[in-house]
């Protein structure tokens, strides 16, 4: 519980309005999307409406040494936003105004609170375009996917979040606001705190404008499918089409497992016995796009692909999509409960990864469902499971340690897109080494001493 | 086992949400608020700590649980499949079992059984409504403000109760020559008290397509009002009491003008009868012969199109949630305007979302209400059109205070008046034609 002062002062700053204390709302910013998760209750949640209030909350909790749990939609898969410590969930959505689209510096200015979509929806009627393109893109904050530093289905073409970021006003735990980055391309001045903030999920300070880079908005796209009887030929397929200097903007592969539930569930006409689907998208001007989609074509018949659909229009091209887009639907409703990870390895290794995950799935008896973004080597096995069911969580905690040390061992990465947040954070050593971790800590305890922002993310206070 | 009955009844569709928070992207409460307490999500929350122990039914949860507008979008938008209606209809039966019902909508439910003295009131109201609401010139509808605020604001514009109720204006059974098919039509309240011009175009459009239409006078309110609020007992007594009305008179089927009423005939009367078996028998059989009238029209005796006349008109199509997203009816009020001659449908942005009227919710909390409704007032403003047509009474009361308040000239007229326009209009150039006179 919070002293009655502390209320008071927070009330003073924000108004009555912006302050909630009942516990029938306290208890809806326990949780986020993270699946297996223990909730916890903040004492409070509070809404500012400008940055000097985002610093007067922060000063106030600094004063009375109170955790600060910055909080977007609550859509990450990393327990980042849980507060596990209780303390001021600090809600960042009433900041959500678009600031500024500037067309000759190919910018866009936007508080953290902004939707994604929201943003893309504004800067489209331009002709332009913000890729970041996280599953979440409709509901999910760009203070929150800049803190993630989210991914999606464009990063082999076009990056991903940490590509887009060019300047931050960020509010320091002692509550003093700064500004790094800005609108130029060149900024060679300090240390990159704009990189380093970007993906610390909210654990240095608190994001509370953003400077995004915009591209022009391809003209046109299409769409390829492939089929493969056999996951190494599928592997060679993806290594083919980078090596033959064609990067499409998205590359997908769904496992059999995944083709199966999806068949089930949209019926789209994919074989069932199929060892691995691929989808290909290519972008860019017109005379580019139909040259690269035929190319692909060929290079996937020649790589031993059964079967290659190429959508003649937009309505064929949903179709294709469709498969994909219901991937993780159709898993969710199988069990209960779903695991989502998002293990990353180089693209190369993606067959290893995915036999590797196959046999994993065997030997703790899991139903373990693969898909996931091919072309950069980001895999989601996700794990089909029942939280009630404790033998059979005992297992998938078990799997899930060996699908990390499946992805690090073949040169990858915990996580490609999600994050560390709590659900990851004890695996670090196993990338970092303890010297690696200490020097995390030393980061954060420069910037943040007290452990105030985000505490119990990431780095554990020892 | 029924949402009406036990908690226990949704536990399947709570461990189905995955916490994922795609219903915040449709949300139309949480666009306005923010706040996780006013998506599908933060109230699946609620309901599973509820179950856990860890809160208890306290009014603040009750008034937590009001915080819905039973719009269906969280249901089209979950990955996963959640049935959200269910859940908010559990949970508010439940703040009823334990909490008892708001003391306002106990006397409104209680008023709603009591048919003759409900009516009473309402004819009374009808003479004496302008004490309360002030009459506000208009060329189509019969609209007023409130005077004074009761608490609900002095903005919200409202329908003038009829001076006769669309009940006591028919016989009981409206008879045509050689009928090919006997209907029963169950008006709901608000059609049978406000809209009376909604009813009078159902059996216009009836007769003029050979079927004899019943009224059966022993109909009352559909319930809705009290299921949705949690009242099981009050909604069970109104289920039962149509139930006999309609039994007696007989029917080969049933058509409602209004989402509520089509929702509580083909879904919500069976679900609260379920552990009475004669009346749930009962409730199975008309749920099975029960059509919204666009449905019916298209589907189960396709309606006559010579005839039809032309109706200079252009028109915007409002989606009403029950109807679409809880009936799966949208492409049928479109092709019945498609299909009539001048009128030209020019569709809004987001057809499909909610207005934000929800029976009781716009009383419980107006401000929010017409927040959703600025929205779909936007919407309709930006199609250019003169009429906006929908299929259901709530959502025209909504749509025509949003559209008034906004200063906009928009009639809003249920789909089948315009159907029923056009039959008039067809009559009307057939006449001209037989004295000779061209009609321009």
């Amino acid at each position: 519980m919070l002293a009655r002062e502390v209320l008071q002062e927070l009330v003073q700053v924000l108004g009555a309005e912006n302050v909630l204390t009942e516990q029938e709302d306290l208890l809806t910013y326990a949780y986020d999307a993270t699946a297996a998760m223990k909730h916890h209750k903040p004492d409070v949640v509070v809404s500012p409406l400008s940055t000097e209030q985002v610093s007067e909350v922060v000063k106030i909790a600094g004063r009375y040494q109170i955790p600060i749990y910055p909080r977007g939609s609550g859509t990450n898969l990393s327990g980042g936003t849980i507060p596990t410590q209780g303390g001021i969930v600090l809600s960042m959505l009433n900041l959500n105004k678009i600031i500024e689209v500037d067309q000759d510096n190919l910018t866009a200015t936007v508080q953290p609170g902004v939707i994604i979509q929201a943003l893309n929806d504004q800067v489209t009627k331009l002709g332009l375009l913000y890729p970041p393109d996280p599953g979440t893109v409709t509901t999910a904050t760009m203070g929150g996917s800049v803190s993630e530093c989210s991914g999606g289905l464009r990063g082999l073409k076009y990056g991903v979040t940490k590509h887009y970021i060019m300047g931050l006003q960020l509010v320091l735990a002692n509550g003093e606001v700064i500004r790094w980055g800005g609108k130029t391309v060149k900024n060679v001045t300090g240390y990159d705190l704009v990189a380093l903030f970007t993906g610390a999920e909210g654990t240095l300070g608190i994001i509370t404008e953003i400077i995004v880079k915009l591209i022009p908005a391809p003209e046109t796209r299409k769409s390829i499918l492939a089929v493969f009887d056999n996951l190494d030929k599928a592997g060679n397929a993806i290594a083919s089409i980078i090596r033959n200097k064609i990067i499409p903007a998205t590359l997908e592969i769904m496992d059999n497992a995944t083709i199966q539930t999806v068949e089930h569930f949209v019926h789209a006409g994919l074989p069932m016995d199929a060892e691995a689907v691929l989808l290909v998208e290519v972008d860019g001007y017109k005379e580019v796009v139909e040259r690269e989609a035929v190319l692909v074509e060929q290079i996937l018949q020649a790589e031993g692909s059964v079967e290659v659909k190429i959508a003649k229009n937009d309505q064929e091209r949903d179709l294709l999509w469709l498969a994909r887009r219901s991937a993780l639907p159709a898993l969710a409703q199988k069990r209960p409960t779903t695991v989502l990870e998002d293990a990353t390895v180089p693209r190369s290794k993606i067959p290893d990864m995915l036999k590797a995950i196959r046999k994993i799935a065997e030997k703790h008896r899991l139903l373990i469902a693969t898909f996931g973004h091919a072309g950069d080597g980001n895999l989601h096995p996700t794990i089909l499971t029942d939280q009630r069911d404790e033998d059979e969580m005992k297992r998938v905690h078990l799997a899930v340690d060996e699908i990390f040390q499946a992805a690090i061992s073949l040169g990858g990465t915990l996580s490609g897109e999600h994050g560390i947040g709590i659900a990851k954070m004890k695996y670090l050593d196993w990338e970092f080494g303890e010297a690696g971790v200490a020097a995390l800590r030393q980061i954060k305890e420069a910037l943040d001493p007290n452990y105030l922002l985000n505490p119990g993310k990431i780095v554990r206070r020892d | 086992m029924s949402v009406y009955n036990s908690l226990d009844s949704i536990t399947d569709e709570l461990h189905k949400c995955m916490k994922c928070g795609n219903c915040m992207a449709v949300c139309p409460i949480y666009k306005e608020t923010r706040q996780e307490v006013g998506v599908a999500r933060g109230k699946i929350s609620l309901v599973e700590y509820l179950l856990a122990g860890e809160l208890d039914m306290t009014e603040g949860l009750a008034d937590r649980f009001s915080l819905c507008t039973t719009c269906m979008a969280c249901n089209t938008n979950c990955p996963c499949g959640v049935r959200f209606d269910k859940i908010i209809l559990a949970a508010r039966a439940e703040a009823v079992r334990k909490k008892g019902l708001h003391s306002v909508k106990k006397i409104a439910f209680t008023a709603l059984k009591m048919q003759r003295l409900f009516d009473l009131g309402m004819k009374t109201g009808s003479i004496f409504q302008g004490v309360a609401l002030k009459h506000l010139p208009h060329k189509s509808d019969r609209i007023a403000r409130m005077r004074f605020d009761v608490g609900i604001g002095t903005e919200k514009v409202f329908p003038m109760l009829a001076k006769k109720t669309l009940r006591s204006e028919f016989p009981e059974v409206i008879r045509v020559n050689n009928p090919k098919m006997r209907v029963a039509f169950f008006t709901g309240c608000m059609i049978n008290y406000f809209y009376t011009d909604i009813g009078k175009a159902v059996v216009e459009v009836l007769n003029e397509n050979d079927i004899e239409v019943v009224i059966p006078r022993g109909q009352g309110c559909c319930g809705i009002p009290a299921s949705v609020n949690g009242d099981v007992v009050s909604a069970r007594a109104l289920a039962k009491r149509n139930l006999r009305a309609f039994e007696k008179l007989g029917a080969d089927a049933l058509v409602v003008a209004c989402s509520s009423g089509g929702t509580a005939w083909k879904h919500v009367f069976t679900e609260l009868l379920e552990n009475d078996p004669e009346f749930k028998a009962l409730a199975d059989k008309w749920a099975a012969k029960s059509y919204d009238i666009s449905e019916f029209l298209i589907h189960k005796v396709p309606f006559k199109k010579e005839g039809l006349g032309r109706v200079q008109r252009k028109v915007t199509y409002h989606d009403p949630c029950h109807l679409n997203r809880g009936q799966g009816i949208s492409r049928e009020p479109r092709e019945i305007l498609n299909s009539i001659p001048g009128v030209e449908v020019i569709e809004m942005k987001e057809p499909g979302r909610c207005c934000g009227m929800a029976g009781s919710f716009s009383i419980v909390h107006p401000d929010l209400s017409v927040q959703i409704s600025d929205h779909k007032t936007a919407d309709i403003a930006l199609t250019h059109t003169d009429t906006v047509a929908t299929g259901c009474p709530a959502c025209r009361l909504q749509l025509k205070s949003g559209v008034e308040n906004a200063g906009i000239e928009e009639e809003v007229v249920h789909t089948i008046q315009i159907l029923a326009e056009s039959y008039r209009a067809g009559k009307k150039a057939n006449t001209l034609k037989k004295g000779g006179i061209t009609p321009n």
